[in-house]
């Protein structure tokens, strides 16, 4: 890696390994601005915003350009400030600027910069043919005529998520990013994950927004409202209040729901406790029968969704245990189902996740109840229950805090690390192991079980068996596993695939975030874990009251589901 | 089948290139100069058989002039609109045609089926424009009338033929 | 057929020059493309046939019809048919070359043959009427037409006079013997530093010294590393490459071979345009026959050096002209260009080093090679040595292909050559380098043309295309073509070539059309500003070149426009636009056409134009199937 002093507008500017002048120039404390730079994906430099000028008046992407040592450049000269302008000027003549209404607004990074660079007067009209809004997705809404071509999306989902479902279409003016056919995505393998909408620049892609279904929920008197609420959300929702990320404002959160009228608010990691515990019995189980190997984990709807579409013959590998937020969900129904008679309201259920695939996976056929409506009746994304926050005017930061309810509110240190990468491997893994000591604590601590790295392999002695374990993030990642697993190149006995970068942390529900901020709020997980009073499932008494009462058949009933169609 | 294309045949071009990635214009060439345009069902046999996201082979395939996803004429007309060909007054010719086709819109194909228009970037034959190709024969220093007597006299050509 | 080396290459070398010696009595049939579309291969089988019917010993090719035979014997006193390349003066095509007198006749139709056989084949007498004829004047030997006799044909020299499909003809031209040079007596160094001595720069556009790039990709860390053959030549009116690949596809082959040794690769690729099937069959028909001598394939000639050549077709994007878009398109992709660095010679095809020229760069390599570095030197000029193809198109009286020697000057080419300008106009500008270069005019006619004088002007030599226009030519109009041109190859990655050049085409075309105003004169050169000096890919950046230079040579055209509503040079516009009653269908076509709504008539009635309304914009004279729109 180059090391070395640059000059950034006769600053003199180390630099020690950053991929590009982008990044130290960044590094010096001046925002350049960018569309299609995104420091995760591969460089495509097609925005021509970050533009520097060298000496010789020559002018260059600062994104492509690699730092060398005693090279001066300028950033903001008269010349490259009017490039500038004109870019944007070119970009919003063929962007729909109804900027009011749109999802996106305060938030969009074209309207930032176009305020930033005070555009007000576009000297171009617009010629494009309009294209119709594609609400096909449980989980995204394409709006083409936000698009500004960047092609972060592109990239996200053929680079990190492997799935290539969008691509760019045609050329020239004509260019357009869209499935294959202009088919609307319902229409093709999408698995829901949302991180076309997570890096798009502009409202083009947005989390499908059902923020007034919550609100009809909250203020229909013959409902109870209850909620859950996922581990990563807390590290998360604080981000759109100035808190940093990783910073836990799970009990403000919960203070702001009773203010906005919700009934009940519950944490996931209850749920969450349930899943290790099933999911580590299943293991053993299968150690002792002998597989079949590798068992996949269940929790990330998306992962689950690319088996079934893409690759259905690892669909029995697959745990059998629902997911934290479904096993929550069914036992909160169940423990309901009477209550809601005697009462006569009906239980509405909504989930606060990071993620937008989970708004896929409460609306499939498995999870329906007997009267056809799903477990959990609604799922928000960090997203949406932060601008329904905003929409109450609660300044979430001077809240009084408030913990969860009981008895659903209480999860062990394990259940909140299942935001993080291998954090649902660790959970599992503690349950497994037979020393329940705090050195094995501290020893699974500094294995390859945490970490930012794409594919972790780990081996761990459960009793007699050296037990092989691979966590990967990134679907594209896993793909690359299962290629390997099939080639006869890798053994495991248990795979953890999140499909995001980071895991849940990292999820499209999530506010806009860069890899050190999915880091902090993994950082944020492992820090409630510390200070859990328990850290394994199996020590959550809740949840060990409810398994006794539980018959096996009722708790298999309960838990599990089979993915496997016949 | 779709559209009388065989898939057998589609999957012997695919192997015929090893089911390489970097064959893939090479190979919608081939399966096009067959069947003059590429259906829906054989990007996806494509995608299928090279192992890549069906997005990605149609991405490919809008961002060539040279492909085409819709069923095409047994007559495939090219009018040059080449710099020469475009001084030498080459758009009447194209117009003339598609009023004797009775193109409408976007439309390219006659609705016998029997001719297709297109235009051209230059075909390199500036000395002889304008320039007007049926099925890649050139034929050179045409004129509106000579067009449409060419495509009369395809059209009989095909009737005595069927 | 014993395994070929040096030796045996040799033997077969010098067979091949006998017999092309014995072949006294020749008839050359231009197979260009220009030609075979005039029907030159109809020709051919006419004269293959009438010669024979009438006793002539009829041959064809040296050796390729029959391998057993021995070819240093002579055949006799018969008549050599063969194919040609492109001859260059497609104007006049199709072409007929009667060797030994260097007889050329032009425009040659089926019924001329019998006459040709009849008085130049069997008599020697010459057939007049088929001559070339210039003021008068007519010339029997193709050599003394102006046309050729001021150029300097060295790339092009084998062209129209080799047939391309035989390999026997390429090894009789000393073809094959640069590269046995340069396996058998130079180091990889050697080969890269006599490139580099010969100055010679790369013809496709940027000029960029084909010897440092060599020696660049030379130095990379041993590993995969291609040589790439950019014959996607996608300017309107170009065709230099083409005329190449159809006539003289080995000398690419032979520069390739030559590249690939200098930078140490061991595989090919030369990626053609789509729009050139013939040159596509010439290429790979080349290849079979390269491989067949051992001159391609594994232990080239006995040795350890290995090259396999691949053919790429394009599919019909300009933009893939661009390096990175081109080996994007190679590897199955959208050519796309990507940023840079890094370069092509560190990061090219398949992410290997990679050594990309175009077509007539790889064939001036053999050349040097054989002819050494000082030969190449002597021609041209200092910075820019050798020779340059252009093709030389628009209102010019004699349209074609041709060499002329680095710092000839324009008004050598277009009066000399060219003959002049069409029906004695005058001569108001040429454009230079296609749609990415720029328009020179009546001041420059006596600049030497070369790389860098170009350049210090803004415009640039590109791959070569030359389009003459004359007094009545609108240069707006000129602009508004070019970058339509552009706007429609445009990839579309970039912000300011995809939004931007469809921005100044919508700009242009107002102004063409009379409603542009003074300030779009403005947006037009802050939009070239931005685009040119932040577009991703060179051709983004040379979008706005035609505008850039009409608006500094003939701003006086654009405000003719804007402020007078009126061009003197628009065809069509500056008159009366009347529908002839006696050939209007009353199709009703031109009325929905018409933007002013200035056409009534009723269905199948002759239709009238209000003058009054109409604009004079001429889109009823160009949709009208009848032409009955006239202007008066």
């Amino acid at each position: 890696m180059a090391k070395g002093i640059m000059y950034i507008d006769g600053q003199r500017v180390p630099f020690d390994g950053e991929p590009n002048v982008l990044s130290v120039i960044r590094k010096a404390g001046i925002e350049m601005p960018t569309f299609c730079y995104y420091s995760d994906l591969s460089v495509y430099g097609a925005c021509r915003m970050c533009v520097v000028e060298d000496e010789r008046g020559k002018i260059e992407t600062s994104c492509s350009m690699q730092p060398r040592d005693g090279l001066k450049i300028r950033t903001n000269t008269a010349r490259l400030l009017k490039h500038r302008r004109m870019i944007l000027e070119l970009m919003l003549a063929s962007h729909n600027c109804n900027c009011t209404t749109c999802e996106k607004s305060g938030d969009c990074h074209l309207q930032a910069l176009a305020v930033q660079f005070g555009i007000h007067h576009v000297r171009f009209g617009d010629s494009r043919e309009e294209k119709e809004l594609d609400m096909s997705s449980p989980a995204v809404i394409r709006d083409p005529s936000k698009c500004i071509l960047c092609g972060d999306c592109v990239r996200v989902c053929s680079e990190n998520i492997g799935m290539h479902i969008i691509d760019f279409a045609h050329r020239g003016y004509n260019m357009r990013v869209m499935p294959a056919f202009d088919r609307t995505l319902d229409q093709t393998h999408c698995i829901s994950c949302g991180q076309c909408s997570a890096v798009c620049p502009t409202g083009a892609i947005t989390v499908k927004n059902q923020i007034g279904d919550a609100w009809r929920a909250i203020h229909d008197p013959s409902k109870r409202v209850v909620v859950q609420i996922a581990p990563a959300v807390r590290v998360a929702v604080g981000e759109a209040f100035g808190l940093a990320p990783g910073q836990n404002a799970l009990d403000q959160l919960v203070s702001a729901l009773k203010l906005m009228g919700v009934d009940e608010v519950y944490d996931t990691t209850f749920g969450a406790d349930f899943t290790t515990i099933e999911e580590g019995t299943e293991f053993l189980q299968r150690l002792e029968k002998g597989g079949p190997f590798p068992m996949f984990t269940s929790c990330c709807p998306a992962w689950v969704k690319y088996l079934e579409n893409e690759n259905p013959k690892y669909l029995k590998h697959i745990s059998t245990c629902k997911s934290p937020m479904q096993m929550f969900a069914s036992i909160l129904k169940d423990r309901y189902a009477e209550k809601d008679r005697e009462d006569g309201r009906r239980t509405f259920h909504i989930a606060i996740m990071p993620c937008t695939a989970k708004k896929m996976e409460a609306a499939r056929p498995e999870f329906l109840q007997p009267d056809g409506t799903p477990a959990v009746d609604l799922v928000l994304t960090t997203k949406e229950i932060i601008k329904m926050v905003q929409e109450s005017g609660i300044q979430l930061t001077r809240l009084e805090y408030e913990s969860p309810d009981l008895p659903f509110g209480l999860g062990s240190g394990a259940g909140a690390i299942y935001g993080a990468t291998g954090g649902v491997a660790e959970a599992v893994v503690r349950f497994c192991l037979p020393d329940k000591s705090k050195n094995v604590l501290r020893e699974l601590k500094f294995s390859p079980l945490r970490g930012d790295r794409s594919i972790r392999v780990a081996v761990i002695k459960v009793g007699e068996r050296d037990v092989h374990l691979a966590i990967v993030h990134g679907l594209a990642n896993a793909q690359k596993l299962l290629r390997e697993i099939e080639a006869g190149n890798a053994y495991f006995d248990l795979v953890e695939v999140m499909t995001c970068q980071g895991g849940c942390v990292g999820g499209a529900g999530q506010p806009h975030g860069m890899k050190q901020d999915k880091e902090d709020r993994a950082e944020g997980l492992y820090v409630l874990d510390r200070s859990a009073p328990f850290k394994r499932a199996e020590r959550n008494p809740v949840v060990g009251a409810f398994l006794k009462d539980y018959s096996q058949e009722h708790r298999h009933e309960l838990l599990h589901v089979n993915y496997v169609k016949e | 089948m779709s559209n009388g294309i065989s898939m057998e045949r589609v999957e012997e071009i695919i192997d015929g290139y090893d089911c390489q990635v970097h064959h893939l214009i090479a190979i919608m060439q081939d399966i096009q100069a067959e069947y003059k345009y590429l259906s829906p069902a054989v990007l996806e046999h494509i995608a299928r058989k090279l192992g890549i996201g069906v997005a990605k082979v149609y991405s490919v395939a809008t961002f060539y002039e040279n492909f085409s996803l819709e069923a095409k004429g047994k007559y495939i007309i090219k009018v040059c609109d080449g710099t020469a060909c475009h001084v030498r007054k080459s758009q009447p010719i194209y117009n003339a045609i598609r009023e004797y086709l009775e193109l409408e819109g976007k439309q390219k194909t006659s609705a016998d089926g029997l001719f297709t228009l297109e235009t051209v970037a230059c075909l390199g034959a500036c000395g002889l424009a304008p320039v007007v190709t049926v099925n890649d024969q050139v034929h050179s220093k045409m004129s509106p009338e000579l067009a449409i007597d060419l495509l009369e006299s395809l059209r009989k050509e095909d009737a005595a033929n069927a | 057929m014993p395994e070929m080396n040096r030796e045996r290459l040799e033997v077969r070398r010098v067979k091949a020059k006998r017999a092309l010696s014995y072949q006294k009595r020749q008839i050359l049939l231009c197979a260009g493309t220009g030609c075979i579309a005039g029907g030159s291969l109809k020709l051919y089988d006419y004269f293959k046939e009438e010669c024979a019917r009438r006793g002539l010993d009829v041959y064809v090719g040296l050796t390729q019809e029959n391998e057993t035979e021995d070819v240093s014997e002579p055949k006799g006193d018969g008549v050599y048919l063969k194919k040609s390349g492109c001859h260059g003066f497609c104007e006049m095509g199709p072409l007929v070359q009667i060797e030994p007198e260097g007889i050329l006749y032009t425009h040659v139709q089926l019924e001329d043959c019998d006459e040709i056989i009849e008085k130049t084949i069997m008599k020697g007498e010459v057939v007049d009427r088929l001559l070339y004829e210039l003021d008068g004047v007519k010339y029997t030997k193709h050599t003394d037409i102006p046309f050729y006799h001021r150029q300097h044909r060295i790339v092009l020299e084998n062209c129209g006079t080799i047939d391309a499909e035989d390999i026997d003809e390429y090894l009789a031209k000393d073809g094959y013997v640069a590269f046995e040079k340069a396996l058998f007596e130079m180091t990889d160094e050697a080969i890269c530093q006599e490139i580099l001595d010969s100055g010679l720069r790369g013809r496709g556009g940027g000029g960029f010294p084909a010897g440092r790039k060599w020696d660049s990709v030379r130095k990379q860390p041993k590993g995969k590393k291609y040589v790439v053959c950019n014959g996607d030549e996608g300017d309107p009116g170009a065709f230099m490459d083409r005329s190449i690949m159809e006539g003289n596809p080995h000398s690419i082959i032979e520069g390739m071979l030559i590249a690939a040794l200098g930078a140490g690769s061991d595989e090919g690729y030369i990626y053609v345009r789509a729009e050139y099937p013939l040159a596509v069959a010439r290429l790979k028909t080349a290849i079979a026959k390269a491989q067949e001598l051992n001159l391609l394939g594994d232990h080239i000639l006995g040795t350890d050096f290995s090259f396999h050549l691949h053919v790429n077709r394009g599919a019909g994007a300009f933009v893939c002209g661009e390096g990175s878009a081109l080996t994007a398109s190679i590897e199955g992709n959208r050519g796309m260009p990507r940023v840079k660095p890094p370069r092509t010679v560190e990061h090219g095809l398949w992410a290997q080093p990679t050594v990309l020229n175009n077509v007539e760069t790889f064939s001036a390599v053999p050349l040097i090679i054989r002819k050494g570095a000082p030969w190449f030197k002597s021609i041209g000029t200092e910075k820019s040595p050798g020779t340059k193809a252009f093709a030389l198109t628009g209102n010019v009286v004699n349209t074609g292909l041709i060499e002329v020697p680095m710092g000839a000057t324009l008004r050598q080419i277009i009066f000399d050559i060219g003959g002049g300008i069409k029906d004695g106009k005058k001569f108001k500008a040429v454009q230079i380098g296609g749609p990415s270069g720029g328009c020179l005019t009546e001041e420059h006619l006596d600049m030497p043309l070369d790389f860098d004088s170009l350049k210090k002007l803004g415009a640039m030599i590109g791959s070569g295309g030359l389009v003459v226009m004359d007094e009545d030519t609108c240069m707006v109009e000129v602009a508004r073509f070019f970058m339509n041109f552009t706007q429609n190859e445009s990839c579309g990655k970039c912000v300011p070539c995809r939004e931007g050049t469809r921005r100044m085409l919508e700009i242009l075309t107002r102004i063409v059309n009379n409603e542009g105003s003074l300030e779009d004169l403005d947006l037009l050169e802050e939009l070239s500003a931005t685009i040119s000096e932040t577009a991703l890919c060179g051709l983004g950046q040379s979008a706005c070149k035609p505008v850039q230079s009409t608006l500094k040579y003939f701003r006086d055209e654009y405000l003719a426009h804007v402020v007078d509503k009126h061009c003197p040079h628009c065809n069509g516009r500056k008159k009366v636009l009347q529908i002839d009653p006696e050939l209007c269908k009353g199709c009703g076509k031109c009325m929905r056409q018409c933007p002013m709504e200035a056409i009534t008539g009723q269905i199948r009635m002759p239709h009238i134009i209000d003058t009054e309304k109409c604009i004079k914009c001429g889109a009823c004279w160009g949709c009208c199937p009848f032409g009955a729109i006239r202007e008066e």
